[in-house]
């Protein structure tokens, strides 16, 4: 406790941290495409297209083959295990795809959510079984960052002592042994927008749970110059009857960070959550333009909020591939700017203006 | 837990954000005047001074009648409880003497510390009983923040869990009374420099106590951006055969705040410890030239840094007053310049100076 014990090198340290700049990099932000085989479900249920390794195959090569106007908009990419051994019609490697223009590729390695008897409802993630060995694994198949994603949730008695503990004590054992294997690890403890909470109930939720995390980083000797956040903007619970503007929940979110997140994280890379593409974008750009002082980078680490527009707009037919990936190429772009605090709005709200919301997400 | 219940209005918040900038404020640091009266004795001792009130006052009014430039680079005051309380040689209290040159007044609420049961000699600090009152009074006294100062040390057993447990909590219930009441906390969790431990065990042990002061902060709903840190520099124990330049220390130390202290906290003013005064002053220069990026001020809290060579000058004798003064407030203007990383040595540094003010576990 007092004594300190080798646990990362000098070697080690710098790697980890030369990555964590080069995904967030300014102007860059995550593509988060790792959704598993039962949220793809979902995903493709919507657009009426079937859910087989096929399907899923062709969507993530929409996504995959867009032009060199993405590499200077996306640092990293999420990958799912299945997704990293998927090669394009071509035969080459999505790995490869994707390193050969510079983007880093990442893994989400947790195993999803499982229940913590004697709460409310409430979660917390199992993977950590094995996890050094597969995070050694992955590093040798091109991963060099990797996901893990906690969930918890705003009620009347929620989140929970335990519930708090419990992830953040999980958080930090995936970090460490990521970080053991070369991995740089992305932390998420996303709080659901589920409720009707007001925007102040989810920033002192958001505020106990960040500073939990930190702690528990402490405890567990997390070398954080080598790590990225992943959390929730701070918002209103979807059901809350109260409106507030970009600018109010910029402000929120980023109050709530300089009170939590040591400035040796490199970058914050928010989830979007239920918000719609547009509604992502505008927020991450009235964050970047929030006039308290930052020492983090501030950007994008999107799922929905990048591929929506793309899904709609393939709906499974081959002859809408460009299509497709024009859409999220625009998104990308559009987050692009947003991460640097230059994104003046939406000129065609149409199809990103669609609100993406699916109740109590497990994704 | 997870409810927010009332804590401080937003005219409470503005109040203590703002006092806290105006302490903080470029440029401008923290006089340390604090010192006990058995700690006054330690200092007048060494200049065969003796410890009687009309002393203590008597040097406290020559730091206090200073040129009133020394606005410029000092930007909060601590007194102890006996100064608040006394007056200057014209007859006017001690606090409005300082308030009118447009420094804030301050003032040390711990009582000392006390022994940790069970423990390799380590200590917490006392002094919650009625601190709400006092507190209260001291406001109304014309105090606008206050400092308790929490005592760790480093050995082989040291820091202990226990030990930085409950310096931890005790400086997070000390805050959180503050703020009820108006008052700045100024949260010192000072690591001693006794020992001869190398800069990288400092590093590791300043990184877990802050660690835990902040998690304790947010435990007990304090208002981070209405607070001030006032943390031990990062250096190697006064016994460590391994010798460190003032970029080894600033870097280590910077690095150290950053991977520990939330953004919103104000500033950083550092204790001198057992520094000498150009060290502290070097030191406090290399730590704001250091490139990496620092989202709070670094600035000083110097009691002895700041006050030694005039103690020297002034040796008890009226006739050397001005002397005396010269010699503060040119500590103070290096201090200040230091501050901004802009501090540059001229060749010769006087003497006082450069002795070293380490004194053996040190307590005050």
């Amino acid at each position: 406790m007092t004594h300190q014990f080798p646990t990362l090198s000098e070697a080690q340290k710098r790697e980890l941290h030369e990555t964590a700049l080069r995904i967030v990099s300014p102007g860059k932000g995550i593509l988060a495409a790792d959704e598993s085989v039962g949220s793809m479900a979902k995903r493709l249920a919507q657009v009426g297209v079937e859910n087989t390794e096929e399907n899923r195959r062709q969507f993530r090569q929409i996504l995959f083959s867009a032009d060199d106007r993405i590499n200077s908009c996306i640092g990293g990419v999420i990958f799912f295990h299945e997704t990293l051994y998927q090669h394009s019609d071509n035969g080459v490697a999505f790995v490869k795809m994707i390193r050969d223009r510079g983007i880093l590729v990442g893994v989400k390695v947790d195993k999803g959510v499982v229940p913590l008897a004697g709460t409310c409802g409430e979660t917390t993630t199992q993977g950590l079984d094995g996890l050094a060995e597969r995070c050694a694994q992955y590093k040798k198949d091109g991963a060099v960052f990797a996901k893990w994603r906690c969930v918890l949730k705003i009620s009347d008695s929620n989140p929970s002592k335990l519930a708090i503990a419990e992830n953040a004590n999980t958080l930090a054992r995936y970090s460490s042994i990521c970080q053991q294997n070369g991995i740089v690890p992305v932390i998420e403890p996303e709080i659901l927008p589920d409720g009707d909470h007001d925007l102040k109930r989810c920033q002192y939720v958001t505020e106990k749970v960040l500073a939990a995390v930190y702690k528990a980083m402490s405890d567990h000797h997390v070398y954080l110059e080598g790590t990225l956040l992943k959390p929730n903007m701070v918002t209103p619970g979807h059901s809350c009857p109260t409106k507030y503007s970009p600018e109010e929940v910029a402000m929120a979110s980023v109050s709530a960070m300089r009170r939590t997140v040591p400035p040796a994280v490199p970058g914050i890379c928010f989830l979007s959550g239920g918000q719609s593409e547009e509604e992502a974008s505008i927020h991450l750009n009235a964050i970047n333009n929030c006039p308290l002082a930052k020492p983090w980078v501030l950007t994008f680490s999107f799922g929905r909020a990048l591929q929506a527009s793309a899904l709609r707009a393939w709906r499974g037919h081959k002859e809408n591939e460009k299509t497709a990936t024009e859409q999220f190429i625009k998104r990308a772009e559009v987050n692009s700017l947003a991460c640097l605090g230059k994104y003046s709005g939406g000129d065609n709200h149409g199809e990103a203006g669609h609100r993406i919301f699916g109740s109590c997400h497990a994704y | 837990m997870t409810h927010q219940f009332p804590g401080l209005s937003p005219a409470q918040k503005k109040e203590l954000a703002d006092i806290a900038q105006r302490i903080v404020a470029p440029g401008k640091g923290i006089l340390a005047a604090d010192e006990s009266t058995g700690t006054m004795a330690k200092r007048l001792q060494k200049i065969n001074v003796e410890n009687t009130e009309e002393n203590r006052r008597t040097f406290r009014e020559i730091l206090f009648s200073s040129d009133p430039s020394i606005a410029n680079s000092i930007g909060g005051v601590i007194f102890f409880h006996e100064t608040l309380y006394q007056k200057s040689d014209s007859g006017k209290l001690f606090p409005q003497v300082v308030k009118e040159k447009g420094m804030v007044v301050g003032i040390k609420v711990d009582k000392g510390t006390a022994g940790l049961n069970g423990t390799d000699g380590e200590t917490t600090t006392q002094g919650l009983d009625g601190l709400s009152e006092r507190c209260a009074q001291y406001k109304k006294d014309g105090c606008d923040f206050a400092k308790w100062r929490c005592v760790l040390k480093i050995s082989h057993g040291c820091p202990s869990a226990l030990a930085i447990a409950e310096n931890a909590n005790v400086l997070a219930r000390y805050a959180s009374i503050c703020q009820q009441n108006g008052l700045v906390p100024i949260v010192e969790p000072e690591i001693l420099p006794d020992g001869d431990h190398d800069l990288q065990r400092c590093q590791y042990v300043t990184e877990k106590v802050l660690a835990a002061v902040y998690k304790a902060l947010n435990d007990h709903h304090v208002y981070l951006e209405g607070t001030l840190l006032k943390p031990n520099m990062v250096t190697a124990g006064h016994s460590c055969t391994k010798k460190y330049t003032p970029e080894d220390v600033a870097l280590a130390t910077v690095t150290t705040l950053r991977r520990t202290v939330p953004a919103a906290v104000p500033g950083i003013c550092f204790l001198s410890g057992g520094q000498s005064e150009e060290e502290a002053s070097l030191n406090l220069s290399a730590i704001n030239q250091v490139p990496l990026h620092r989202p709070w001020k670094l600035t000083f809290s110097y009691g002895r840094a700041l006050q030694a060579s005039a103690l020297a000058a002034w040796v008890g004798k009226t006739a050397n007053k001005k002397a005396a003064q010269d010699a503060f407030c040119s500590r103070a203007k290096i201090n200040g310049l230091a501050s901004k990383g802009e501090y540059k040595p001229a060749n010769t540094a006087s003497q006082a100076a450069m002795q070293s003010l380490y004194t053996a576990s040190y307590v005050y």
